[in-house]
């Protein structure tokens, strides 16, 4: 696993039924492109987040491939419609293989 | 989030014909929607001969990187501060204590901590930064290793000890045993280095509000220190600033932690005083 791996999300708690709310997602991460070299000129390996999806109550609401040129922290803000109460799952691959994971429960009121 | 970002925008067209382009706007910084900042004030006693007004670098910068500094999980900084947090807690050295055995909980122990620092510490009998204070820790109180001056475990520990300032006025001391320390300092502010023969003043105090090649100069206070760079998506420490600084008038610079550094950022700081603490603050 890349080390200081840490995903967070900001979501509403509550919202109306069939309201659109704002979703910030952010997952701390190096990624590598693998286009760099280091010191002695070997290139440094490619490690990346690759993917990053997002479910509501298991229909998908954004599925996100990512390349080697996009930032260290990748940062996704983006609008779901919310049309009954239920959880968000956030899920983000690594090209290492691993899957790291969050959820935001929301209620309608 | 997005509205009001767009609303800055227009507000900033808008007032555009009757600001000159360069100054520093008049936005207001509100951070997370709850703490009132002051990046505005009347200049300290001491300034009276050269500036008016200190305004904090915050202001010379997009309506864009301002909006990210406004609202703590938009701000890259406070991945560092969580980071740092891990690292409060982490027993380290021989002593088997962690900040968290002696300190306890940072959002009490270090509230208003920042505002003051430097300060002159009557056991050493010298100006200490944080940096110092946090290094004494470590060796002295906890056996463990000094962390490098102005590294990146450094910089992340100095930016959870602001955050617990954030909102209160810079309040650094400049009289009494700190005072010759701080003519040091002065000193160097106005001494020019370098091939290009600059001093701190002759941009941050002469120019500030001008552009130096596409870059906004700002009046140089460190109430936002450490600063997230977008630049280089990592924390900056004031010492950092001032290597860098130093080096783009092309002279040989100080190390961060010398007594040169540590007399200017004294000084620095309390021409600053009366601004809100910002670190971790978001900057190029």
């Amino acid at each position: 696993m890349a080390s200081g791996v840490k995903p967070r999300v900001k979501a509403p708690k509550k919202a109306e039924a069939g309201e659109v709310v704002t979703i910030k997602t952010l997952i701390s991460h190096k990624m590598e492109s693998g286009q760099r070299k280091d010191k002695q000129g070997n290139l440094i390996p490619r490690s990346i987040i690759n993917r990053f999806t997002c479910e509501f109550n298991g229909k998908s609401v954004i599925d996100v491939t990512l390349e080697p040129a996009i930032s260290t922290n990748p940062y996704f803000e983006f609008e779901a419609l919310v049309p009954e109460a239920g959880e968000f799952k956030f899920t983000w691959y690594d090209d290492d293989g691993d899957v790291y994971e969050d959820a935001k429960a929301v209620a309608i009121g | 989030m997005k509205f009001k970002a767009t609303t800055a925008i227009a507000a900033l067209a808008i007032s555009l014909p009757a600001l000159a382009l360069a100054d520093a706007d008049d936005d207001t910084l509100v951070l997370n929607g709850e703490i009132e900042m002051v990046t505005k004030t009347a200049a300290p006693a001491h300034l009276a001969d050269s500036l008016d007004e200190v305004i904090s670098g915050w202001h010379m910068r997009s309506d864009e990187t301002q909006v990210m500094q406004a609202d703590d999980f938009d701000n890259p900084g406070m991945i560092f501060v969580e980071q740092a947090m891990d690292d409060w807690e982490t027993e380290m050295g021989t002593k088997g204590k962690s900040c968290a055995s002696c300190h306890g909980d940072v959002e009490e122990s270090m509230k208003g901590v920042r505002a003051v620092y430097p300060k002159w510490n009557d056991n050493k009998e010298t100006v200490y930064t944080m940096e110092m204070q946090i290094n004494d820790c470590l060796t002295n109180g906890m056996g463990a290793e000094a962390w490098k001056k102005s590294g990146a475990q450094m910089a992340r520990m100095e930016a959870l000890i602001s955050v617990q300032s954030r909102g209160m006025p810079m309040n650094v001391a400049i009289d009494g045993p700190a005072e010759a320390t701080w003519e040091l300092g002065k000193e160097l502010y106005y001494t020019r280095t370098g091939q290009l023969d600059l001093s701190c003043a002759n941009c941050h105090e002469d120019n500030y509000g001008n552009h130096i090649r596409s870059d906004h100069l700002s009046q140089g206070h460190t109430n936002g220190f450490p600063v997230y760079r977008l630049k280089n998506a990592k924390l900056t420490t004031a010492h950092g600033r001032f290597k860098g600084c130093v080096r783009d008038t092309r002279a040989e610079t100080y190390k961060p932690g010398s007594d040169e550094f540590i007399a200017l950022e004294l000084y620095v700081a309390s021409r600053g005083n009366g601004l809100s603490v910002e670190g971790p603050s978001v900057r190029n």
